[in-house]
């Protein structure tokens, strides 16, 4: 049975990680066609950095990614907090929405987001970006900081406030130097879930600022693009470096 | 009221900020669509009054009807596969050694840490009509000539399989870790045999994980508009796509927000079944 269950292990993560390493060795393909090996070569990562539109797009996904999670992260954070340590009407109802959040299909929240920026006259660009990335980042911050709230030792906080602290110094001194791997991990998934995000994007992205997600979709939908190789393959190592950080980051916390 | 946030100035400013946030981004669009849903189309403003429910009465157009029943069909098809395969599979890795197990879930959450479109796109490399599988395939001597492989539902079954069956391991995972060897034990001691313990021990308690995979697969399998964009030929295979149309190229947003509303719905029934199937583990005791 051991060697059944193994060897049904190994298939599976297989067929998961063929893909990607067929899309990091054409990467390095030489040939036009993309399909038949034609010597190694670092051409598309050539073409990709000479593509002006393509540089731009990398660096505007990558603040939207770092202020998106930035800001969730520290919306986050409180709303995890205040879960944790009051007691307040409608908590229940605040729990209830973050979950109904993370479940709801994508293409939901992003319909929903372009119907209310477009009510209230909002140009479609980087500020739409922003607010909808924030949003569908916050409940995954929430639960990476409530986990780690729970278990946590209940007098270190009373101990503070004995000792004459505010909530507020006792949140910087004592609640935030506990939570802080949790905010690290949280914070690297939001970065990680706005950098990924296709279906809100679609919505509520405008001419005025062009994402990465949103440029490699238009370059995918029709054809080969050998270019999508090499960015597929710089974007794979630098979201494995992200999550390495991250686990690093929670390991060590533990210990 | 006054006096609470006199006493805690910081507990009133997180709890504005939170609820706040929620009623304006998530409660006030909800809204915004459910209005949408029962208004009338218009070229100039999007939506203008009178209120009626043509939208919904167009779900029945039989054109629809048709998209609709074939986007359930490809999610249902998609969870169905995920299911099977990952079943087994969080059987297994719940069985593995512990120190090695860490390392399997991690390479289990590194493709989903990777970006979802490229990985779809990778997909279409392989699935190509000259691709690697089709060239594979011919020097085996398997096939005389490459068979059609992308561009069809086959195709975007497989691309959905792919991108969500980490969300249908990882919470059937944490309900075999959960599984008590000990119980598989003493029902085989009462004289189960393997099949009677699977049906009547193993399938009840990790029912949640499984409806709570289904839950994580179902949804964004009728969503996911860019796979079949990608492998499917651009073709109305998901209610994802309807939406996506009705929204942003036909601009009949009373349609588009009665869609919408009907993946919400299913959302609800799915996520009271598996409150169901928990509350009925508790007071069961196990």
């Amino acid at each position: 049975m051991p060697w059944l269950s193994r060897s049904y292990l190994a298939l599976v993560y297989l067929l998961l990680y063929v893909p990607i390493v067929v899309l990091v060795v054409f990467s390095f393909n030489d040939s036009r066609t993309g399909y038949n090996w034609g010597g190694f070569s670092l051409r598309w990562y050539e073409s990709l950095f000479n593509n002006h539109a393509m540089v731009q797009a990398m660096w505007n996904s990558l603040w939207l990614a770092l202020t998106a999670a930035t800001v969730s992260t520290c919306i986050g954070a409180l709303t995890a907090l205040a879960l944790h340590r009051y007691r307040f009407r409608g908590k229940k109802a605040l729990n209830g929405m973050l979950f109904v959040v993370m479940m709801s299909p994508e293409i939901v929240l992003a319909i929903s987001l372009l119907g209310l920026f477009l009510l209230l006259g909002l140009k479609l660009g980087y500020v739409s970006l922003l607010l909808a990335h924030v949003t569908f980042c916050l409940p995954f911050v929430v639960i990476t900081v409530m986990a780690r709230l729970t278990g946590f030792d209940e007098r270190l906080p009373e101990a503070a406030r004995d000792l004459g602290a505010s909530d507020f110094t006792m949140t910087r001194t004592v609640l935030i130097p506990v939570i802080m791997p949790a905010l690290m991990a949280g914070w690297l998934l939001g970065f990680t879930l706005s950098m990924d995000d296709v279906v809100v994007s679609t919505f509520v992205s405008g001419p005025s600022y062009e994402i990465l997600p949103l440029r490699i979709y238009s370059m995918v939908r029709v054809g080969l693009k050998p270019e999508v190789n090499a960015l597929g393959t710089l974007l794979l190592v630098f979201s494995l470096a992200m999550l390495m950080l991250s686990q690093w980051i929670l390991s060590r916390s533990k210990q | 009221m006054m006096q609470s946030i006199k006493q805690q100035p910081f507990r009133a400013a997180v709890l504005v900020l939170v609820w706040g946030w929620l009623l304006f981004l998530v409660l006030a669009p909800n809204m915004l669509v459910v209005g949408a849903s029962v208004m009338t189309r218009d070229p100039a403003t999007f939506i203008s009054l009178p209120l009626n429910l043509d939208a919904y009465r167009q779900l029945f157009n039989p054109l629809y009807l048709d998209v609709f029943l074939a986007s359930l069909y490809m999610a249902a098809m998609t969870t169905l596969i995920c299911l099977l395969i990952g079943y087994p599979f969080a059987w297994a890795l719940s069985r593995v050694e512990k120190r090695r197990q860490m390392l399997l879930i991690f390479l289990l959450i590194v493709p989903f840490w990777t970006n979802s479109l490229v990985r779809t796109y990778a997909l279409k490399l392989i699935l190509a009509t000259n691709g690697l599988l089709n060239s594979a395939l011919s020097s085996l001597g398997l096939i005389d000539q490459p068979v059609q492989l992308l561009y069809t539902e086959g195709a975007v079954i497989v691309g959905l399989v792919y991108l969500l069956l980490p969300f249908m391991i990882l919470p059937l995972y944490s309900v075999f870790e959960d599984l008590r060897q000990d119980v598989l034990l003493a029902s085989h001691d009462l004289g189960a045999g393997r099949f009677a313990t699977f049906k009547n021990v193993v399938v009840p308690l990790t029912l949640p994980g499984v409806l709570a995979g289904v839950m994580l697969v179902l949804l964004p399998a009728m969503g996911l508009f860019f796979v079949p964009d990608i492998l499917g030929g651009s073709r109305n295979l998901l209610v994802g796509n309807v939406i996506k149309n009705q929204f942003l190229d036909a601009r009949n947003w009373p349609f588009g927000a009665a869609a919408s509303i009907v993946l919400t719905l299913c959302m609800a029934l799915l996520m009271f079944a598996h409150r169901l199937s928990k509350r009925r583990l508790g007071e069961e005791g196990v």
